[in-house]
């Protein structure tokens, strides 16, 4: 008992004051993309030549769109433009409503709006999760598990991650789906009481990820279920997946 | 047998030199080679346009030697399993996916519910026959794919009689991808990311064995700084992993103290991970050739820093286990597998060590700074080995072990870069490339062939998971089952390293 005590002394009180405070990010974090304004070299494919999954296209200006819902985040484009228009900036605030929403073309990103009134009022200042990992790695799914340790506290936001569909307001699915999980997932959504919510988690939940095309998975949630929040990553900061859902319950 | 074909870890030979037997010939070489001690870390089909060629890697752990051979095979084989049970999984592997028919196995059912090539029936992952035990008052319960919590899908099926646990089956791939087809031809640059997505878990472990046989392809050496920069990261990798399922054990028996610490302390090991490349997983730190980011002195002094703290904390959180009767005795006599059975199916890393086998790849075929940074394999005398107790003790010895190597091979960084260099990954054509690593499941084995332009044309992925499911069902053998979640977590096994 006493072990326990001076156990519960050393360790302190960890709960990070978020939103209050922003948490501090790795020197080396890479969060949300800018493209600064400005003309390409003409005829220049750098960018789109050194992405490694496709995430990169050029737009009608020949000006680089960065696709978050695929992107890995992993600056090689950043470092192959010979202009530098493309930077990535530590803002780990990812989330969108739409797919769309999530092409960068520019300095600027439109941050994820809360569900609409009536949905906030049915759920209240809570929110029941179900997780699905349906062909997910483990990454998403860790860093959505740890937001209930002491150091994010998900509880004290009224989210909880339950055990049934049958109790959940939502699910959040990690993972691009594999055939093999696309049944377990469609009956999980069929169980949820209606109204619902579903958030996928990371590229691979939003567009397939690294595993895109591959006929072994369904490219993601949208081909099967419609999506109503989308946070990106590869996988995402746990701060981005919790900045994420408490934009949509409307609490930042 | 004249011709062999002997390799050391993370080198390449010609496919010329393959050694190619008449299956009698290769049943009975594997066997020979199996009941002198060594091991099984990779039997798997290469299909051809007439059949299939059968490869066994076979890792001698004395002599630090990985010999392989071949054999060309029909459409019916006669199983190895009756005499060598390590080859169970991968003999039921090679059958669903090739179609081979492996005559005389015990249980040759599907392990991934994968579609073969040309098959049109629809498939439905987990309707299969299962073992069943019958009598009165026996009874099944079937759990998954979807369970409780956060956590990836599979199917487990007991055979009980009221609590006891006569027999749990265990059926996966509902995590299938098709990751080893998509490999050939893919660019290494997305190729190396899809290694760090076998399991999200174990990013380093799988990038590094695919780094390392891209690099024995293509002739190439990674610099001491950037195998030092590596192997810290797996050892932060093994620290994370093992603190995350101490935590979760301690949940487990309801002992919150640890569970909750553990759980924070996790975080800040993935987070001393983040600060060498940005990623709390470690993507995008290991490149075929080198690594992705360096180390200079003042990031050694802040990740020194951050692990003093860590140290403390662990201490602080874990001592509690031991120090609480009352853990102690659910950890123990609980989930045990004996050193017999871990022997003859094959299990690798703790969950082996745990039941006294000697098996850890860093010593037995050093890789990356291991050579000369070898881990001290934490011999337990436990007085009965192989239960949740000596895996849980082995985890947090190996916890302590990994700040020792990660503390020795900081101080062992020069100012050499560690970079690479994407130009030189040029893969030698018809040449097959073999490497270990030791994720900290265990023993992560790539096999890679390419083809006469130097494409990957076979990639074969072991991971640890798919040598020790078989453990975790023998576990539970005789046990209550309410003791599954515990058993489970002391392994914690990975559903998609398995089905890839
Ligand atoms: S950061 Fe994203 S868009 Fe840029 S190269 Fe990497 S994956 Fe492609």
């Amino acid at each position: 008992m006493l072990q326990i005590l001076k156990a519960r002394f050393h360790q302190k009180y960890r709960t990070f004051p978020f939103p209050e405070k922003m948490p501090p990010m790795a020197a080396r974090y890479t969060g949300r993309p800018e493209i600064a304004s400005g003309n390409c070299k003409s005829g220049c494919n750098a960018c789109v030549a050194a992405c490694p999954v496709g995430a990169l296209s050029l737009g009608e200006n020949k000006r680089p769109i960065i696709d978050m819902g695929s992107c890995l985040f992993c600056r090689a484009c950043e470092t192959a433009c010979p202009e530098k228009l493309i930077n990535f900036t530590q803002d780990f605030s990812l989330a969108a409503n739409k797919k769309e929403g999530l092409l960068i073309n520019a300095a600027t990103f439109k941050r994820a709006e809360a569900m609409g009134n009536e949905l906030r009022r049915l759920f209240g200042r809570s929110l029941k999760l179900r997780q699905v990992s349906a062909g997910g790695c483990n990454a998403c799914e860790a860093d959505t598990n740890v937001l209930a340790t002491p150091n994010f506290d998900l509880a004290r936001y009224g989210i909880q991650f339950v055990a049934s569909p049958r109790h959940a307001d939502g699910l959040l699915i990690t993972g691009p789906v594999s055939q093999n999980m696309k049944l377990a997932l469609l009956k999980t959504y069929e169980a949820l009481p209606s109204p619902s919510i579903v958030i996928a988690t990371g590229a691979c939940a939003i567009s397939g990820g690294l595993f895109k095309g591959n006929s072994e998975v369904n490219d993601g949630v949208g081909n099967l279920i419609p999506v109503d929040l989308y946070i990106p990553g590869c996988p995402p900061n746990p701060w981005t997946i919790l900045e994420g859902i408490l934009r949509f319950m409307g609490r930042l | 047998m004249k011709n062999q074909l002997i390799l050391k870890n993370g080198t390449s030979a010609s496919l010329d030199k393959m050694p190619v037997l008449e299956s009698d010939a290769f049943r009975q070489h594997l066997t020979n080679l199996l009941q002198k001690g060594s091991r099984l870390s990779a039997l798997f089909a290469v299909p051809t346009e007439q059949q299939a060629i059968v490869y066994a890697a076979v890792a001698d752990d004395e002599t630090a030697e990985i010999e392989l051979f071949a054999s060309k095979c029909g459409r019916k084989n006669i199983s190895l399993t009756p005499h060598i049970p390590q080859a169970h999984w991968f003999e039921r592997e090679m059958a669903e996916i090739h179609g081979i028919e492996m005559v005389g196995h015990p249980w040759l059912k599907p392990i991934r519910f994968q579609p073969r090539k040309g098959q049109t029936v629809e498939i439905i992952p987990g309707a299969t026959e299962y073992f069943e035990v019958k009598g009165e008052e026996v009874h099944e319960v079937g759990v998954g794919p979807v369970h409780a919590g956060i956590i990836e899908p599979g199917h487990f099926r007991f055979q009980c009689h009221g609590e006891k646990v006569f027999h749990l089956e265990i059926e996966l791939g509902y995590q299938h991808r098709g990751i080893e087809r998509a490999i050939p031809g893919m660019p290494h640059e997305k190729a190396i990311r899809l290694m760090e997505a076998v399991a999200g878990d174990t990013s380093i472990g799988h990038a590094t064995a695919y780094a390392m046989n891209i690099e024995a392809l293509s002739g190439l050496k990674a610099s001491q700084n950037a195998k030092i920069i590596r192997s810290v990261a797996l050892e932060l990798e093994r620290m994370a992993n093992h603190t995350g399922d101490l935590g979760a054990l301690a949940g487990d028996v309801g002992f919150l103290p640890t569970s909750a610490y553990c759980g924070r302390i996790r975080g800040d090991i993935l987070n001393t991970t983040g600060l060498i490349c940005g990623n709390r997983f470690g993507r995008g730190l290991v490149k075929a050739g080198g690594c992705g980011y360096e180390i200079d002195s003042d990031l050694k002094k802040q990740i020194l820093d951050k692990l003093l703290l860590i140290e403390a904390d662990l201490h602080s959180a874990i001592d509690l286990i031991w120090d609480t009767p009352s853990v102690v005795s659910r950890f123990e006599e609980t989930g045990t597998v004996s050193r017999e059975d871990a022997l003859a199916i094959g299990m690798v890393g703790p969950a082996g060590r745990a039941c006294g086998l000697m098996v850890d790849t860093r010593i037995s075929h050093p890789f990356g700074a291991f050579d000369k940074f070898a881990p001290a394999i934490p011999l337990i005398e436990l007085g009965k080995l192989g239960d949740v107790n000596a895996r849980a003790t082995i985890r947090w010895l190996e916890i302590q072990e990994s700040l020792r190597l990660i503390r020795e091979m900081l101080a062992a960084l020069n100012s050499e870069p560690a970079g690479y260099n994407h130009e030189q990954v040029k893969p030698v054509a018809n040449s097959v490339a073999i490497s270990l690593t030791e994720g900290w499941r265990g023993e992560i084995c790539h096999v890679a062939m390419t083809d006469e332009q130097g494409q990957l044309k076979a990639y074969k992925i072991v991971d640890p998971s798919f040598h020790n499911w078989f453990g975790l069902a023998l576990s539970l053998r005789d046990q209550e089952i309410s003791d599954f979640p515990l058993c489970n977590k002391s392994f914690n096994l990975s559903y998609c390293g398995h089905d890839l």
